[in-house]
């Protein structure tokens, strides 16, 4: 038996609804994906840490709070200090697209704004995770 | 990265690694644990069990903020039930314990059920293994209390907490077998709820019909508000105590052993014969012929066996 990718699916940010990023966790489950699933308002450092424990291929994070150029790079970026830099980041959420080559220079693999079907994150997750 | 080194630091992406490992069926894995077996026994593992939503994993944050105030060094591995049709599964107790995540002394893994060969209970002791060498004082195992597989978890365990919730009624008749044979303390969360008093007193009438020596002491928690862990926590140091001036604690060691001996060979059977003999391919084709009436179930059947003989 092949083993699962496994994702860590996190919301960070201080707005309060969730409807994107479990859509998205139900999505890979579907695709045979193990989602962990860690809730609201998460900061990076307890993203980086469950991540760590968790021991996960990927972590995607829907973003709304408007705040991803300092949320997301500060993720990468914790992911790197704990030596793990090989785990797969990629973002979601509404992100306009002059920010985006910030966000890719800054080590997020992929940004996924609204509207993008959930088979092309999947695609991307199978085909880019270090394994 | 030398995860043997690193993991006997306490390093949390090695003592992660390895628990990948092991889950994953990697010999070298196995070879390491083999190695530091000896390094293993020290921590108390505590099963957390019950319906789900019964609120379980709110219950596990609580305890392991208890301990981590008394300085102790915690694991909590966290089981979900794996969606059968794709292998997938959204693992969300962490949800409940996010205050946990960056707290030095303790390490949580969620882990999925994989597959229907029952396996998981051989991914839990050996993930229990890893964490005991990490060093962790007390170990939780949090599993929904369901099924079979859900039994097989808890028979790692030292203590097996089972979590009710008031107004359960008829379930409590369903699950009347199981829960006499595996709990030992129980607690009655959401007892801000009303019949909580009621639920309490039909599980103690259970209770007094239990020939054990041991009786469960029963405990009414309101998870959410941190209300009753002391005496949750309690329950569990009783019969902690209880076990180690009986010589229990040793039988019910071995007793585990045993199981997870069986539950090994088991398994290794199974894959074997999966891996040789008969796979989701030539199961679901002979299906097919069977509802299409060109063979039948016992034709099969032989033939699964003469392939399982052939090897
Ligand atoms: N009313 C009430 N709700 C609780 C209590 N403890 C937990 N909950 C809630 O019950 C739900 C399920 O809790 P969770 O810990 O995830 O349950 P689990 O599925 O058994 O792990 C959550 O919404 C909790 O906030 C309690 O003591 N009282
Ligand atoms: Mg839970």
């Amino acid at each position: 038996m092949d083993r699962p990718i496994r994702v860590l699916v996190a919301k960070p940010g201080l707005d309060g609804h969730d409807r994107g990023a479990k859509v998205v966790a139900r999505a890979l489950r579907d695709a045979g994906m193990e989602v962990i699933y860690t809730g609201l308002r998460q900061t990076p450092d307890q993203i980086v840490n469950a991540a760590i424990q968790e021991d996960v291929d990927c972590v995607a994070i829907s973003i709304l709070s408007g705040a991803h150029n300092t949320l997301l790079p500060k993720v990468v970026k914790l992911l790197a200090e704990q030596d793990a830099s090989d785990i797969l980041v990629v973002g979601g959420g509404v992100i306009p697209d002059e920010d985006i080559p910030f966000l890719k220079e800054n080590g997020i693999a992929e940004i996924f704004t609204p509207g993008t079907p959930t088979s092309v994150t999947i695609e991307f997750i199978k085909a880019n995770v270090n394994r | 990265m030398n995860i043997e080194a690193k993991l006997l630091e306490g390093n949390k992406r090695a003592v992660a690694r390895l628990i990948t490992l092991v889950e994953n069926k990697d010999e070298a894995a196995f070879e390491l644990l083999k190695k530091l077996h000896n390094k293993t026994g020290n921590a108390y593992v505590v099963g957390i069990t019950g319906p789900p939503g019964a609120g379980k994993s709110t219950l596990t944050d609580k305890l392991v903020k208890r301990l981590l105030d008394e300085g102790k060094k915690v694991g909590v591995i966290a089981v979900d039930p794996t969606s059968p049709f794709t292998g997938g599964a959204i693992l969300g107790d962490r949800v409940r314990m996010t205050g946990l995540s960056t707290h030095p002394n303790v390490f949580i893994r969620s882990m999925g059920a994989r597959g229907s060969l029952g396996g998981i209970s051989e991914g839990t002791s050996a993930a229990i293994k890893v964490l005991d060498i990490y060093g962790a004082d007390y170990i939780f195992v949090e599993t929904v209390g369901v099924g079979q597989s859900e039994i097989d978890i808890v028979k790692n365990c030292d203590t097996t907490v089972m979590v009710m919730v008031p107004g359960l009624g008829d379930d409590i008749q369903a699950i009347k077998a199981g829960i006499m044979e595996i709990g030992d303390v129980f607690a009655i969360n959401k007892a801000d709820r009303d019949g909580a008093k009621k639920t309490a007193r039909e599980i103690n009438a259970m209770l007094d019909y239990s020939s054990k020596d041991w009786r469960p002491p029963v405990k009414m928690t309101i998870a959410m508000n941190n209300d009753g862990i002391e005496e949750l926590f309690e329950g569990i140091s009783e019969h902690r105590n209880y076990m180690a001036s009986t010589g229990l604690f040793e039988t019910r060691r071995i007793n585990n052993t045993k199981n997870e001996i069986v539950e090994l060979v088991k398994h290794r059977v199974l894959e074997h014969l999966f891996d040789n003999a008969y796979n989701e391919q030539l199961i679901n084709s002979l299906s097919v012929n069977i509802v299409k009436r060109e063979t039948d179930p016992y034709t099969a059947c032989d033939e699964i066996m003469h392939n399982i003989k052939k090897n």
